[in-house]
């Protein structure tokens, strides 16, 4: 009976399990793993350079400082200034104490992609860097949509492929498995214009601009981690301490 | 007005002590506060209770002085925060952990309350300040949640103001006297900061403050639910205080700093390396702003709050949904006179007893697990059984005041009878096979508990035999 009960148990167990997994996956699109260090420098750099020169254009930084950027990358303000910053304001060539902001207006670029490029300031945290990595790489070409591109990641989007002279165009290509109801289709993305990079170049670039966007996230990060070890030293040794003051007091409680 | 005691004091203490009974209250409260010697673990988060609530009103200052309650400026300024105010960061981990901390803390303090029954003897007011604490803290919690102005602060925000709406006749009023106008915005945000600042810098520290007063009155209560006061006199530092007392300060002092310190290990070790907290301290949605045209694919609100997230789900009338939500919060203040068994601690009580608290910590965590998920039809089922099963817990738990008399077989019958009858009323929906499948199958979850609780004492002797409770506190 006991053996019965948790057989029924297991069961019960596994497969609400199971539902739960099954739909984690569906849900969305598997993603590439970006395996971003952030205090890998040059990776950095790299990514604000090609950043600043594809990406600036339509995406704002809106919450980050071009200063702030160079200290944490380890560059001097005039090479920020020289190499990030092509947006003027007041006439000047915009100063590297302003937030990252581009001239675009969100209300004309609704209108020409279908919707405004967002400010990406925090898009490494609520996306996350794979979920990026995995869409920068993900543009296939589809006649159909008005920027003649589609992303597997990203459903209808309305951004252009940028990269494309880097990364040159895909197509998806499907193949069909089985039979009548019970068919499963596997779709792939093929290269059929080779860009001026390889592959592997590209990847990296890509990889570069997720690091890039996953340090402007949160700046923070570059530091927290190592304050936090010795905070979590300090207190272990404030730990034992406490522990054998407690002994000492409670020595003669019966 | 009584005479004061005349105290011994001289020089500055013994000026201020004529004029403040300075000592005189830290001798009450801490230094000649007898508390039993046997607490254990679960003796730590009430001390632990104070210190997150210190560190959220100093962190909760600092945000303040450079938080802006506008829907156009909030979020810019959160971020602002993170990144251009030294340590700013920090400052508001330590706010956003201390948030998920907090209710950590007071699930735990809440859990040995029952175990070891300590809303019993004349400590019912204990409970229920300490219910009103609870419920402050809720309330707190859900209006700064939305200061931060994104998507899931305000989604979040949208759907709880909006259960209101489903009070007969007066809930739209409701929900817009809430709002502070029509819709979520502006006015609402304002208000939801002004009342972030009071309840958690002047409510929560008179609540926690009668607390106090009320346990210090009565006296602790300890694992072993022994009233030590009634208990021998006579120990070292006085004759008339109970003998298996010791003084609050220093041994309990110390021991607590002790908590504190591996406390500060577990919430330092998130707030550094993971303070999202897996997504579940800082959901990733809340990292966009606030935009009222586009509801995010999946609602679901921080974890405290999930378990009544799935009483809600779990009754598809939104008015009755509401209801059901609002009395699983509210039977909890009704816990003392659930409970008439005059034993305080499971120790000594049936082992069906302690099952029945076990398996309702584990009925809450579903029910926690099941808030943050999305539906699938399996899910939606548990969600419902495991609501089921957190109403029955608290009929279980009156059933056993008595074992001896229990009629255990009858009510045994009555509930599973009345689960039943539930089902088909109000769930069974003829057709919909799917769901009538998902029913049967897991209609186990309330019949296995309601065996384990009930069938098992009644043909198991030993899973209903109470132990003598001794006359001294053990260990
Ligand atoms: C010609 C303008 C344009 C340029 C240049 C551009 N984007 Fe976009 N991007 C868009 C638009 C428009 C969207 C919004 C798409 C939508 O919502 O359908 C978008 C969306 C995105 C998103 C998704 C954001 C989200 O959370 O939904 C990311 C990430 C992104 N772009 C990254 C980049 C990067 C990296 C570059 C540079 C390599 C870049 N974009 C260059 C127009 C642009
Ligand atoms: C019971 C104690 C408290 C609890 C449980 C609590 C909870 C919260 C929560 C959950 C948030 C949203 C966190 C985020 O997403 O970052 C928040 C934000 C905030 N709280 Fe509190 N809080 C408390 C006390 C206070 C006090 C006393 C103050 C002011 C003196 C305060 C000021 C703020 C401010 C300004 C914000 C917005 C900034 C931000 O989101 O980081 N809080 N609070």
């Amino acid at each position: 009976m006991k053996k019965f009960i948790a057989s029924v148990m297991f069961a019960l167990t596994a497969s609400v399990m199971a539902s739960g997994a099954a739909m984690a996956n569906t849900g969305g699109v598997p993603l590439e793993k970006a395996n971003v260090n952030i205090h890998d420098q040059s990776s950095l750099q790299v990514g604000a350079k090609y950043f600043a020169n594809y990406c600036m254009g339509c995406h704002s930084l809106n919450f980050s400082r071009y200063n702030r950027v160079a200290t944490d990358l380890g560059l001097t303000n005039e090479q920020v200034a020289k190499n990030l910053i092509f947006t003027r304001t007041d006439g000047e060539p915009t100063k590297v104490g302003e937030l990252m902001k581009n001239g675009m207006s969100q209300k004309d670029s609704a209108e020409w992609f279908g919707a405004p490029p967002p400010d990406l300031s925090l898009t490494g945290r609520s996306r996350g860097p794979d979920w990026i990595y995995s869409y920068l790489k993900a543009f296939y070409v589809d006649k159909t949509r008005p920027m003649g591109v589609n992303n597997t990641v990203f459903a209808n989007v309305g951004m252009p492929h940028v990269l494309w002279e880097l990364q040159g165009l895909q197509e998806q290509e499907c193949t069909k498995h089985g039979e009548g109801e019970h068919a499963v289709e596997h779709c792939a993305l093929k290269t059929v214009t080779p860009g001026t990079m390889s592959a592997a170049e590209y990847d990296k670039v890509v990889r570069d601009i997720t690091n890039f966007l996953t340090y402007v996230a949160e700046p923070a990060q570059l530091h927290r981690k190592s304050y936090g070890i010795f905070v979590l030293l300090f207190l272990g040794l404030f730990a034992v301490l406490a522990y054998f003051l407690k002994k000492e007091y409670w020595k003669d409680v019966h | 007005m009584a005479e004061r005691h005349p105290h011994n004091y001289t020089g500055f203490l013994g000026w201020v002590e004529d004029r403040f009974p300075m000592m005189e209250t830290w001798k009450a409260h801490l230094a000649e506060y007898y508390a039993p010697k046997n607490f254990n673990f679960w003796y730590f988060f009430g001390s632990l209770a104070m210190l997150v609530l210190v560190i959220q009103i100093v962190s909760g200052l600092f945000l303040a002085f450079h938080y802006k309650p506008d829907t156009t400026l909030a979020f810019a300024s959160v971020e602002y925060i993170m990144r251009d105010v030294p340590s700013g960061w920090f400052i508001r981990y330590m706010h956003s952990t201390g948030a998920s901390a907090f209710f950590i803390v007071v699930y735990l303090h809440m859990f040995r309350g029952l175990i070891y029954g300590s809303y019993k003897g004349k400590r019912e007011l204990i409970w229920l300040i300490g219910m009103a604490i609870y419920l402050a803290l809720m309330a707190t919690a859900f209006m700064g949640y939305l200061l931060p102005w994104g998507q899931m602060s305000y989604w979040g925000a949208q759907v709880i103001i909006n259960l209101f709406n489903t009070i007969p006749v007066i809930g739209e009023g409701l929900s817009t006297w809430i709002r502070g106008d029509f819709v979520l915005g502006d006015a609402t945000l304002n208000r939801f900061f002004a009342l972030h600042f009071f309840l958690p810098s002047l409510v929560l520290p008179a609540l926690v403050f009668v607390h106090i007063v009320a346990l210090h009155a009565v006296g602790s209560n300890n694992p072993d639910g022994v009233e030590i006061k009634k208990g021998p006199k006579g120990n070292r530092w006085s004759d008339t205080a109970p003998a298996d007392g010791i003084p609050f300060h220093p041994y309990y002092s110390v021991k607590d700093i002790l908590g504190v310190v591996v406390f500060l290990m577990g919430f330092f070790a998130i707030l550094f390396f993971a303070p999202e907290g897996g997504g579940y301290f800082l959901e990733q949605p809340n990292f966009e702003p606030a935009n009222a045209l586009k509801t995010p694919l999946h609602i679901a609100p921080v974890w405290y709050f999930t378990p009544f997230y799935t009483v809600l789900r779990a009754i598809p009338d939104p008015f009755f949904g509401t209801l059901a939500m609002f009395s699983a919060i509210a039977v909890l203040f009704a816990l003392p006179w659930i409970d008439r068994n005059p034993m305080k601690s499971w120790r000594y009580r049936n082992n069906a007893h302690k099952i029945n608290l076990m398996l309702f910590a584990a009925v809450f965590l579903v029910l926690g697990w099941m808030g943050v998920e999305a539906v699938t039809p399996a899910f939606k089922e548990l969600g419902t059984r495991m609501t089921q099963i957190y109403f029955l817990f608290f009929v279980v738990l009156w059933i056993h005041s008595n074992p001896a008399k229990a009629k255990y077989v009858m009510w045994f019958g009555i509930l599973l009878g009345a689960v039943i009858a539930y089902d088909f009323i109000f769930r069974f929906t003829a057709g919909d096979s799917g769901a009538t499948v998902q029913m049967i199958i897991q209609f186990i979850w309330p019949a296995a508990y309601l065996a384990l609780t009930l069938l098992l004492p009644a043909f198991k002797a030993s899973c209903n035999e109470e132990k003598p409770v001794p006359d001294r506190v053990t260990g």
